[in-house]
């Protein structure tokens, strides 16, 4: 069984004399079997306060079982852990958790605002402000106009956004987000990755399951990637992606020309086009302005990275491909 | 407890239950005034006593509540089967339990909402059809209330049933568990009868057993005892030898005696017993 440690709320702790608030999710050794199969394998994580944490994989990697476990919903079958400080399950814990469910289905014979004010009551929010509360979040969503039709007349993307709606009231202090686009057009895509930061700016955690790589690249501070049951790695974005590069091409220079810009980075050419790797994101206007300067004609400027996607794609050949046999 | 208390309710009003229940139960009321009233003017054109007639209109409503027994049954088990099943198939459960809600409490908090329906909807149809009865003919029995009470009875344990089995099974085959069930232990009830009038110790025993491992049998009793005017025990008797009284008490629709209170408790019990075992279930299963 594969345990690996994520990350450490000790390194993004404020240096305060106050006791540091426990993070917002810690597991060790956390695992899942169903009879043979294994869902989860010794998941080591800490998940610090105020972060937003991509949890990446392919289908039936044990996103959803890790998200059931910590909630509480399934049972693990080894490990521990803690959610906001208290064991998983908790119920006090559990009031300042809201989630959005992989299979979102709420009561269809109810309105918006019921179900809303349902789920109100059981989280125990305040009956004084429940109503205040329920307006906002529909706002939020975008369900504003609609919170008095009935669940069932909801097409599955506005359902996704009441979704989303009920995992946001009573401002939780962890919000877990089980494929939350799953159902929605590029624009409540959109509206989604705008609550995640919303989110994050009033220093809620987010604990975003998805494999929408792109939709994780962009809101996300630390990702980890998880395949069969196990995390194969985890870290920042900025180093889980790479080194950045930059591509000019660039006519009406010389090989001195050419050889000078070594100096922003290793350099490759081949023909008109120039490759420098790694190379820091600040500088490309200074290559730009260089090779005009040099009396060289500039036709294409690709700043570049590898995406979330490459960097997944190429972690999942490197867990499939079958190891080498040692030599004798 | 109280928001799925009431969120069971709603569901029942919103779904229609509530009133399909209710118009077609007044459809049968009036069906039954119109038949009673047919039944008690033939009565008196052809000269039959007051007594005859009044053993008459108790046997038609001991039919009518076992009909409504029927229906109660079947309408406790498909409320019940699907309670908690078919919110897990549809991932409903998966939001409201990330809440601070235990799961006991969504077990009591779905019992009291189903069983407030079917104990209110058997008062009703019991107010309607007793009622109609008695503008009719003039005629009440003995107990109505009590027989009422025994009826509503046998809908909550059956109810009490579909629900422990909808925590572990699809709706679909909780339902049909719950009726299957329903009908071996009026069978048993039957049996146990047949058992007591032929002298048969064994069948005695298992029909015993049957009866106290579904507790349905001796609440129908119940019911048919409350119904029955005081006299139609003395008149069975009459009627032949003790081994002949005892084999008519193997009608499902006489009672010589109504449940005792020892066996009251014991129905009590078996529902608590049966939540507990419904908790504890679902405590267990994985969502």
């Amino acid at each position: 069984m594969v345990a690996m440690t994520i990350s450490t709320a000790q390194a993004h702790a404020p240096k305060t004399a106050s006791p540091l608030p426990a993070p917002a999710i810690e597991t060790h050794d956390l695992a899942k079997r169903y009879g043979d199969t294994v869902a989860l394998a010794g998941l080591t994580m800490t998940v610090p306060r105020g972060e937003v944490f991509g949890f990446l994989g392919p289908n039936g990697a044990g996103k959803t079982t890790a998200v059931k476990l910590l909630l509480g919903l399934a049972r693990a079958t080894g490990g521990r852990g803690q959610v906001l400080g208290a064991p998983i399950g908790d119920l006090r814990a559990r009031r300042r958790i809201g989630y959005l469910p992989e299979l979102f289905r709420y009561q269809s014979w109810l309105r918006a605002r019921e179900v809303l004010g349902a789920h109100s009551e059981l989280a125990g929010l305040p009956a004084e402000g429940r109503s205040r509360e329920i307006e906002a979040v529909l706002q939020l969503v975008g369900l504003t106009e609609r919170g008095s039709d009935r669940v069932g007349a909801f097409s599955k993307g506005m359902q996704q956004r009441l979704g989303l709606a009920v995992a946001l009231l009573g401002e939780p202090e962890v919000v877990f987000l089980d494929e939350p686009t799953s159902a929605l057009d590029p624009v409540g895509r959109a509206d989604v990755r705008g609550i995640i930061r919303h989110l994050r700016e009033r220093g809620a955690t987010v604990f975003l399951n998805s494999h929408l790589l792109g939709e994780v690249e962009r809101v996300c501070d630390r990702v980890a990637i998880v395949d069969r049951g196990r995390v194969i790695a985890e870290g920042p974005i900025d180093e889980l992606l790479g080194a950045r590069s930059l591509r000019v091409r660039a006519t009406g220079l010389d090989d001195g020309d050419r050889s000078s810009f070594a100096r922003f980075g290793p350099l490759t050419v081949d023909g008109d086009w120039l490759t420098i790797r790694p190379i820091e994101p600040e500088v490309v206007p200074e290559v730009v302005a260089t090779i005009v300067a040099a009396g060289g004609r500039v036709h294409a400027v690709e700043p570049g990275r590898a995406t979330l996607e490459d960097r997944f794609l190429a972690l999942l050949q490197v867990e499939e491909s079958p190891p080498t046999e040692p030599k004798p | 407890m109280t928001t799925i208390i009431r969120l069971t309710l709603v569901e029942a009003m919103r779904r229609r239950i509530l009133w399909a229940f209710v118009v077609l139960t007044a459809v049968i009321a009036a069906l039954t005034g119109w038949g009673l009233s047919v039944l008690v003017e033939s009565a008196h054109q052809h000269g039959v006593s007051s007594l005859q007639v009044g053993i008459g209109i108790s046997q038609v409503l001991i039919l009518l509540a076992f009909m409504f027994s029927f229906v109660l049954a079947m309408s406790a088990a498909f409320l019940g089967a699907p309670a908690i099943a078919s919110e897990l198939e549809s991932g409903i459960l998966l939001a409201v339990l990330a809440r601070p809600l235990r799961r006991s409490s969504l077990i009591l908090g779905r019992w009291l909402g189903l069983s407030l329906i079917v104990v209110g909807y058997t008062a009703l149809a019991g107010v309607m059809e007793l009622g109609v009865t008695k503008l009719v003919t003039d005629y009440l029995p003995p107990e109505p209330v009590e027989a009422v009470v025994y009826l509503a009875g046998q809908a909550v344990v059956l109810l009490t049933v579909a629900l422990v089995l909808s925590t572990r099974l699809p709706g679909i085959a909780a339902g049909a568990v719950c009726v299957v069930l329903f009908g071996l232990s009026w069978m048993a009830g039957v049996m146990g009868g047949v058992a007591a009038a032929f002298n048969l110790p064994e069948l005695s025993a298992i029909t015993s057993a049957a009866r106290y491992l579904l507790p349905l049998d001796g609440l129908w009793r119940g019911t048919v005892y409350s119904l029955e005017p005081p006299s139609i025990a003395f008149l069975t008797q009459l009627a032949g030898n003790r081994a002949g009284a005892a084999a008519v008490s193997a009608n499902p629709f006489y009672a010589p005696s109504g449940p005792p209170v020892g066996y009251l408790a014991y129905v009590v019990a078996w529902v608590a017993l049966a939540l507990v075992v419904a908790i504890a279930s679902f405590r267990r299963r994985e969502i």
